[in-house]
Protein backbone atom coordinates (compact mmCIF):
# COMPACT_ATOMS: atom_id res chain seq x y z
CA UNK A 1 0.00 0.00 0.00
CA UNK A 2 2.75 2.31 -0.65
CA UNK A 3 1.18 3.85 -3.91
CA UNK A 4 -1.24 6.21 -3.98
CA UNK A 5 -0.30 7.49 -0.26
CA UNK A 6 -0.53 11.58 -0.25
CA UNK A 7 -0.27 13.64 2.72
CA UNK A 8 -1.75 16.72 3.15
CA UNK A 9 -1.71 19.21 5.77
CA UNK A 10 -3.06 22.42 6.77
CA UNK A 11 -1.19 24.67 8.55
CA UNK A 12 -1.31 28.65 8.99
CA UNK A 13 1.81 30.98 7.28
CA UNK A 14 1.92 33.05 10.29
CA UNK A 15 1.17 33.63 13.56
CA UNK A 16 2.45 36.11 16.54
CA UNK A 17 4.95 34.27 19.33
CA UNK A 18 3.42 32.02 21.81
CA UNK A 19 0.26 31.62 19.78
CA UNK A 20 -1.79 28.43 19.50
CA UNK A 21 -2.58 27.17 16.10
CA UNK A 22 -5.02 25.13 14.41
CA UNK A 23 -3.81 22.09 12.35
CA UNK A 24 -5.24 19.86 10.04
CA UNK A 25 -3.83 16.08 8.44
CA UNK A 26 -5.23 14.21 6.42
CA UNK A 27 -3.81 11.16 4.59
CA UNK A 28 -5.09 9.23 1.91
CA UNK A 29 -4.85 5.50 2.49
CA UNK A 30 -7.55 2.71 2.64
CA UNK A 31 -6.68 1.74 6.23
CA UNK A 32 -7.78 -1.64 5.62
CA UNK A 33 -8.92 -3.16 8.93
CA UNK A 34 -8.23 -7.20 8.63
CA UNK A 35 -11.71 -7.88 9.78
CA UNK A 36 -13.27 -7.72 6.08
CA UNK A 37 -13.24 -10.80 3.61
CA UNK A 38 -13.01 -10.81 -0.01
CA UNK A 39 -16.02 -12.64 -2.34
CA UNK A 40 -14.13 -15.88 -1.49
CA UNK A 41 -14.60 -15.19 1.75
CA UNK A 42 -10.99 -14.77 2.51
CA UNK A 43 -9.89 -12.34 5.34
CA UNK A 44 -8.09 -9.20 3.59
CA UNK A 45 -4.92 -8.96 5.66
CA UNK A 46 -4.76 -5.63 7.59
CA UNK A 47 -2.68 -2.74 6.02
CA UNK A 48 -2.71 0.49 7.75
CA UNK A 49 -0.87 3.56 8.73
CA UNK A 50 -0.25 2.77 13.05
CA UNK A 51 1.11 5.97 13.68
CA UNK A 52 1.08 9.66 13.27
CA UNK A 53 3.62 12.38 14.50
CA UNK A 54 3.37 15.84 14.27
CA UNK A 55 6.86 18.40 15.36
CA UNK A 56 7.55 21.65 15.50
CA UNK A 57 11.62 22.69 15.46
CA UNK A 58 12.35 18.90 16.58
CA UNK A 59 9.26 19.06 19.84
CA UNK A 60 6.23 17.10 19.73
CA UNK A 61 3.41 18.51 19.32
CA UNK A 62 1.29 14.95 19.23
CA UNK A 63 1.79 11.78 18.83
CA UNK A 64 -1.04 9.62 17.91
CA UNK A 65 -1.44 5.37 18.35
CA UNK A 66 -3.45 4.38 15.53
CA UNK A 67 -6.15 1.47 15.20
CA UNK A 68 -7.54 -0.06 12.60
CA UNK A 69 -11.04 1.61 14.19
CA UNK A 70 -9.56 5.04 12.16
CA UNK A 71 -11.30 5.82 8.94
CA UNK A 72 -10.23 5.92 5.50
CA UNK A 73 -7.68 8.28 5.10
CA UNK A 74 -7.07 9.33 8.47
CA UNK A 75 -7.56 12.83 9.18
CA UNK A 76 -6.55 14.62 12.70
CA UNK A 77 -7.26 18.02 13.79
CA UNK A 78 -5.22 19.44 16.78
CA UNK A 79 -3.61 22.71 18.26
CA UNK A 80 0.23 23.47 18.38
CA UNK A 81 2.42 26.29 20.55
CA UNK A 82 4.00 28.38 18.11
CA UNK A 83 7.53 30.07 20.28
CA UNK A 84 9.45 30.95 17.80
CA UNK A 85 9.59 30.79 13.40
CA UNK A 86 10.51 27.26 12.24
CA UNK A 87 9.06 24.26 10.57
CA UNK A 88 6.24 21.45 11.36
CA UNK A 89 7.04 18.06 10.63
CA UNK A 90 4.16 15.51 10.31
CA UNK A 91 5.13 11.47 9.59
CA UNK A 92 2.83 8.34 9.69
CA UNK A 93 4.00 4.89 9.69
CA UNK A 94 2.48 2.42 7.66
CA UNK A 95 2.34 -1.48 8.44
CA UNK A 96 4.20 -1.98 5.48
CA UNK A 97 7.52 -0.11 7.20
CA UNK A 98 7.06 2.65 4.64
CA UNK A 99 7.13 6.40 6.22
CA UNK A 100 5.45 9.11 4.60
CA UNK A 101 6.75 12.85 5.36
CA UNK A 102 5.08 16.30 4.81
CA UNK A 103 6.58 19.47 6.19
CA UNK A 104 4.76 23.48 7.02
CA UNK A 105 6.82 26.54 7.55
CA UNK A 106 5.43 29.12 9.81
CA UNK A 107 6.50 32.87 10.35
CA UNK A 108 6.10 34.25 13.78
CA UNK A 109 6.57 37.22 14.66
CA UNK B 1 -49.20 -19.81 40.62
CA UNK B 2 -48.84 -21.29 37.35
CA UNK B 3 -47.90 -17.97 35.59
CA UNK B 4 -45.31 -16.53 38.36
CA UNK B 5 -43.76 -19.20 37.65
CA UNK B 6 -43.32 -18.83 34.21
CA UNK B 7 -42.40 -15.01 34.95
CA UNK B 8 -39.58 -16.46 36.97
CA UNK B 9 -38.31 -18.79 34.31
CA UNK B 10 -38.04 -16.19 32.18
CA UNK B 11 -36.26 -13.65 34.66
CA UNK B 12 -34.00 -16.53 35.25
CA UNK B 13 -33.35 -16.77 31.27
CA UNK B 14 -32.79 -13.57 30.77
CA UNK B 15 -30.26 -13.20 34.03
CA UNK B 16 -28.28 -16.36 32.56
CA UNK B 17 -27.95 -14.61 28.77
CA UNK B 18 -27.83 -11.78 29.90
CA UNK B 19 -24.43 -11.81 31.73
CA UNK B 20 -21.58 -13.37 29.30
CA UNK B 21 -21.28 -10.39 26.97
CA UNK B 22 -17.93 -10.81 24.95
CA UNK B 23 -17.95 -7.53 23.93
CA UNK B 24 -18.34 -5.99 27.56
CA UNK B 25 -15.67 -8.09 28.77
CA UNK B 26 -13.40 -7.48 26.08
CA UNK B 27 -13.71 -4.04 26.51
CA UNK B 28 -13.36 -4.08 30.04
CA UNK B 29 -10.33 -5.35 29.78
CA UNK B 30 -8.73 -3.32 27.40
CA UNK B 31 -9.95 -0.43 29.64
CA UNK B 32 -8.49 -2.30 32.74
CA UNK B 33 -5.06 -2.87 30.95
CA UNK B 34 -5.17 0.49 30.50
CA UNK B 35 -5.97 2.46 33.54
CA UNK B 36 -3.89 -0.92 35.10
CA UNK B 37 -7.01 -1.18 37.66
CA UNK B 38 -6.56 2.37 38.80
CA UNK B 39 -9.89 4.17 39.60
CA UNK B 40 -11.46 5.91 36.99
CA UNK B 41 -13.41 9.53 37.49
CA UNK B 42 -16.29 10.42 35.48
CA UNK B 43 -15.78 13.89 34.14
CA UNK B 44 -12.65 15.85 33.14
CA UNK B 45 -12.76 15.20 29.64
CA UNK B 46 -14.75 15.54 26.53
CA UNK B 47 -16.18 13.73 24.27
CA UNK B 48 -18.28 14.75 21.44
CA UNK B 49 -19.84 12.85 18.86
CA UNK B 50 -22.89 12.66 16.83
CA UNK B 51 -26.17 10.98 18.52
CA UNK B 52 -26.88 9.56 15.64
CA UNK B 53 -24.64 8.51 12.58
CA UNK B 54 -25.91 7.39 9.29
CA UNK B 55 -22.07 6.00 8.36
CA UNK B 56 -20.34 3.72 10.36
CA UNK B 57 -17.69 4.12 7.87
CA UNK B 58 -16.88 7.50 9.26
CA UNK B 59 -18.25 8.86 12.54
CA UNK B 60 -16.61 12.27 13.54
CA UNK B 61 -15.62 12.81 17.36
CA UNK B 62 -13.35 15.21 19.45
CA UNK B 63 -12.10 14.22 22.58
CA UNK B 64 -10.35 17.15 25.23
CA UNK B 65 -9.07 17.07 28.27
CA UNK B 66 -7.38 20.11 29.80
CA UNK B 67 -4.21 18.62 31.73
CA UNK B 68 -4.26 15.52 30.22
CA UNK B 69 -0.93 13.42 29.15
CA UNK B 70 -2.61 11.11 27.24
CA UNK B 71 -6.50 9.89 25.94
CA UNK B 72 -7.56 7.02 24.84
CA UNK B 73 -10.50 5.71 22.13
CA UNK B 74 -12.47 2.50 22.80
CA UNK B 75 -15.15 1.80 20.87
CA UNK B 76 -16.55 -0.63 23.28
CA UNK B 77 -19.30 -2.47 20.58
CA UNK B 78 -16.46 -3.15 17.86
CA UNK B 79 -14.26 -5.83 17.11
CA UNK B 80 -11.20 -4.43 18.77
CA UNK B 81 -12.36 -2.36 21.39
CA UNK B 82 -8.74 0.02 20.86
CA UNK B 83 -9.42 3.00 18.44
CA UNK B 84 -6.25 5.95 19.34
CA UNK B 85 -3.97 6.89 21.63
CA UNK B 86 -3.35 10.64 21.53
CA UNK B 87 -0.40 11.46 23.57
CA UNK B 88 0.16 15.45 23.90
CA UNK B 89 3.81 16.72 23.78
CA UNK B 90 5.48 19.84 25.11
CA UNK B 91 4.05 22.06 22.10
CA UNK B 92 0.63 20.53 22.04
CA UNK B 93 -1.89 23.86 22.34
CA UNK B 94 -4.65 22.21 24.02
CA UNK B 95 -4.90 18.94 24.94
CA UNK B 96 -7.73 18.25 22.29
CA UNK B 97 -8.03 16.62 19.06
CA UNK B 98 -10.20 15.52 16.76
CA UNK B 99 -10.69 12.59 13.95
CA UNK B 100 -12.88 10.32 12.35
CA UNK B 101 -13.19 6.67 13.29
CA UNK B 102 -15.40 3.52 12.18
CA UNK B 103 -18.06 1.54 14.34
CA UNK B 104 -19.19 -1.49 13.58
CA UNK B 105 -22.67 -1.06 15.23
CA UNK B 106 -24.82 1.36 17.66
CA UNK B 107 -22.72 1.38 20.99
CA UNK B 108 -20.85 3.33 23.79
CA UNK B 109 -17.86 5.20 22.47
CA UNK B 110 -15.59 5.54 25.93
CA UNK B 111 -12.55 8.19 26.20
CA UNK B 112 -10.11 8.05 29.09
CA UNK B 113 -7.85 10.31 29.65
CA UNK B 114 -4.58 9.98 31.81
CA UNK B 115 -3.72 13.38 33.81
CA UNK B 116 -0.35 14.33 34.68
CA UNK B 117 -1.40 13.77 38.07
CA UNK B 118 -1.40 9.97 37.75
CA UNK B 119 -5.45 10.21 37.69
CA UNK B 120 -8.07 8.52 35.43
CA UNK B 121 -10.62 10.69 34.02
CA UNK B 122 -13.87 9.20 31.76
CA UNK B 123 -16.35 9.95 29.15
CA UNK B 124 -18.80 7.46 27.45
CA UNK B 125 -21.10 8.44 24.46
CA UNK B 126 -23.82 6.57 22.95
CA UNK B 127 -23.54 6.34 19.43
CA UNK B 128 -26.68 5.27 17.04
CA UNK B 129 -25.33 3.58 14.01
CA UNK B 130 -27.54 2.57 11.09
CA UNK B 131 -25.00 1.21 8.92
CA UNK B 132 -21.77 -0.48 10.43
CA UNK B 133 -18.53 0.41 9.72
CA UNK B 134 -16.42 -2.78 10.05
CA UNK B 135 -17.26 -5.76 8.34
CA UNK B 136 -17.13 -6.48 4.40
Amino acid sequence: MAENVKPRVKVPSSASAGETVQIKTLISHQMESGQRRDADGNVIPRSIINRFVATFNGETVIDVVIEPAVSTNPYFEFEAKVPESGEFVFTWYDDDGSVYEDTASIEVS
Amino acid sequence: MERREVLMLGAGAVVALGLPLPAWSAADDAVMAYTGGSDVLEGGVTLDAPEIAENGNTVPIRVSAEGAEEIVVFAIGNPNPGVATFRFGPLAGSQEASTRIRLAETQDVVAIAKMSDGTFHRAVREVKVTIGGCGG
